[in-house]
């Protein structure tokens, strides 16, 4: 009784309710705004973008700030690309990845230690040290302004492998792999019908790792996409953004319509995406 | 079918020794891993070679490489520009991501307390900045911080009786402009990753120390804080690596003018190469820079390892 008492003399505190609320509210409010500003921006002619007070209604610009926006920008195009690309290397990534990371779990060959623990260095290396190199190499190639600077350098993954060979250790017994072997199935038969089936899970979260990463990278397709036929979504919109006469309603309107997409895509699957982009880091 | 090949696959595994069953397998690895290490080589670590080999020749991207020694990092380290884009890197660091931890962490124990609803809500809509890209971030908070005096964030200052800043310009409100783009974005993204750890603790730690007698601050320092002490380590070890190599929003934002105030190592790194076509000393920025990114990795497992203790 006595324990009783005391718990709920614990529990219910007013006042440490509201502030957890005011904190929530103030997070999400704060989170969400930017948005919704994007919008409004996006909705109304330039000049409101300075306005006093600030504007916080939507005005009725939206279709012709996105006209300007495809006046000025090939923006379905800079879409097109970017899905092309992202759906590219994703599909590619899981595909190598698990066989790599199939291999480092469940086959016995030379060197397999040393080989992974060299994939786990290499994961540490900041990506801008092989910059300038990487630049040269696609040059060499003729491969500037050509989609295939983004996708072959971005179709193998460090972490791919890691997070692959880490499920497949443990979704698959081992026992499996050597029974389906004594039955005669062939290693490529073993890792089509047994392997993939099992890590459906693993292909999700690492597919929309890699999907969200590829979507939104900038500065490598800046620095090898010069042609604006071949922009990518960040790579045209940031384009907007640097014109010598700034339009803030085309700009926003461009911005936001190019982020619309993924922020539907999160809504609907938001649970899994919040789950997937977070594991990477939790494990 | 599958009767015939099984039979098939059975005399043929009689037939052949134990050996090259095994040599197959090893055959196979070696051919399912070398996709990874072919193209690995050639995008990967063959450039990372090359730059250290870059850092001493002059290069122009065209024509002849010519070695010159340890001139290039002489020339970068006498350019005080390269060290404003080291200090600035070092402050814009700071400023994005301590804030922004301890406001995640507060988020993270609200959204864990058991007397809060709409949890969902909440979840989602702190998370959501994380999916969008840093190029539209750095767009919408450019203008949200304008230079003009009636810009909405000069406004909202005005109401606080401060004088309107110069944000793309001036040299800390720059820098504000920019850790606020990288604090916004990722806040929920480690908001999300101290709530798992915190609903890893069991819950009948609290109830122990309620018992006990144990303040609310008291429960946070005795029992939350060490239990999380390695998803923190692991979140600062994260975000300290990362906003060494910030870009984007000091790009986006700054535009066309490339100011000092905002300039980072990274942007200082691709300025030298893709604006005045210097490859060597660009080079040997990102040398540097890989040395700094180590130096900091070690120190962060450093303190680890003392925490740790």
């Amino acid at each position: 009784m006595i324990i009783k008492k005391k718990l709920s003399k614990n529990k219910p505190n007013i006042f440490t309710k509201l502030f957890l609320y005011l904190m929530l509210f103030s997070g999400a409010l704060l989170s969400l705004f930017p948005f919704y500003w994007m919008f409004v921006i996006a909705t109304n002619p330039n000049h409101v973008v300075n306005r006093v007070p600030p504007a916080m209604l939507p005005g009725e610009h939206l279709v012709i700030n996105f006209k300007n926006v495809l006046e000025t920008i090939p923006f379905f195009g800079a879409l097109y690309n970017s899905f092309l690309v992202s759906t590219t290397v994703t599909v590619s990534v899981l595909f190598l990845s698990s066989l790599a990371g199939y291999a480092f779990a469940k086959l016995r060959f030379k060197g397999k230690n040393v080989l992974f623990v060299f994939i786990l260095v290499t994961m540490m290396i900041p990506s801008q040290l092989g910059l300038i190199p990487s630049y040269v190499i696609i040059t060499k190639l003729g491969w500037i302004s050509d989609l295939r600077a983004l996708i072959v350098p971005g179709m193998v993954s460090a972490f791919g492998i890691f997070w692959m060979r880490q499920y497949i250790k443990e979704a698959i017994p081992d026992e499996l792999v050597e029974a389906a072997k004594i039955d005669g199935c062939s290693q490529l038969r073993i890792y089509w019908t047994i392997v993939v089936p099992l890590i459906l899970p693993a292909f999700a979260t690492l597919g929309i790792i890699t999907y969200m990463g590829v979507w939104n990278d900038f500065m490598w397709p800046l620095v090898v996409l010069k042609d604006e036929s071949v922009h990518t979504i960040q790579v045209a919109v940031r384009l907007l953004n640097d014109a010598y006469v700034r339009d803030y309603g085309m700009i926003m309107s461009g911005t936001f319509w190019a982020t619309v997409p993924l922020v539907v895509i999160f809504l609907v699957f938001n649970k899994f995406f919040i789950e997937s982009l977070t594991k990477g880091a939790v494990k | 079918m599958p009767e015939i090949q099984t039979k098939n696959n059975t005399t043929k595994v009689l037939k052949m020794p134990y050996f090259t069953e095994r040599k197959k397998e090893s055959l196979t690895g070696y051919l399912y891993i070398s996709p990874f290490f072919i193209l690995f080589t050639i995008f990967s670590i063959f450039p990372i070679f090359f730059s250290f080999y870059l850092a001493f020749h002059r290069w122009n991207g065209l024509g002849e490489m010519q070695y010159v020694g340890w001139r290039n990092f002489k020339l970068i380290l006498d350019d005080p520009m390269f060290w404003k884009s080291i200090s600035n890197t070092f402050i814009m660091a700071l400023m994005g991501t301590l804030p922004q931890l301890i406001v995640a962490f507060l988020l993270a124990y609200a959204l864990n307390s058991s007397i809060v609803r709409f949890k969902n809500f909440f979840r989602i809509s702190i998370f959501m900045p994380n999916v969008t890209s840093i190029v539209a971030v750095a767009i919408v908070f450019g203008t949200i911080y304008t230079n003009s005096e009636t810009g909405i964030m000069n406004v909202v200052l005005s109401y606080f009786n401060i004088s309107p800043i110069n944000w793309g310009s001036n040299e800390w409100g720059l820098k504000v402009a920019i850790s606020t783009m990288v604090f916004w974005r990722w806040v929920g993204y480690n908001t999300i990753i101290y709530l798992a750890g915190m609903q890893s603790i069991p819950n009948e730690l609290y109830e122990a120390a309620k018992i006990d007698g144990a303040s609310l601050w008291q429960q946070i320092r005795y029992i939350t804080l060490p239990l999380m002490k390695p998803v923190i380590i692991f979140t600062v070890f994260v975000s300290t690596i990362g906003s060494l190599q910030l870009f984007t929003e000091p790009l986006v934002f700054l535009g066309r003018t490339m100011r000092e105030e905002g300039i980072t190592m990274v942007l200082y790194l691709y300025r030298e190469a893709f604006m005045n076509n210097a490859f060597g000393t660009a080079s040997a920025s990102a040398v540097i820079l890989f040395f700094i990114i180590i130096i900091i990795s070690v120190i962060n497992l450093l303190v680890a390892n003392r925490l740790g203790k």
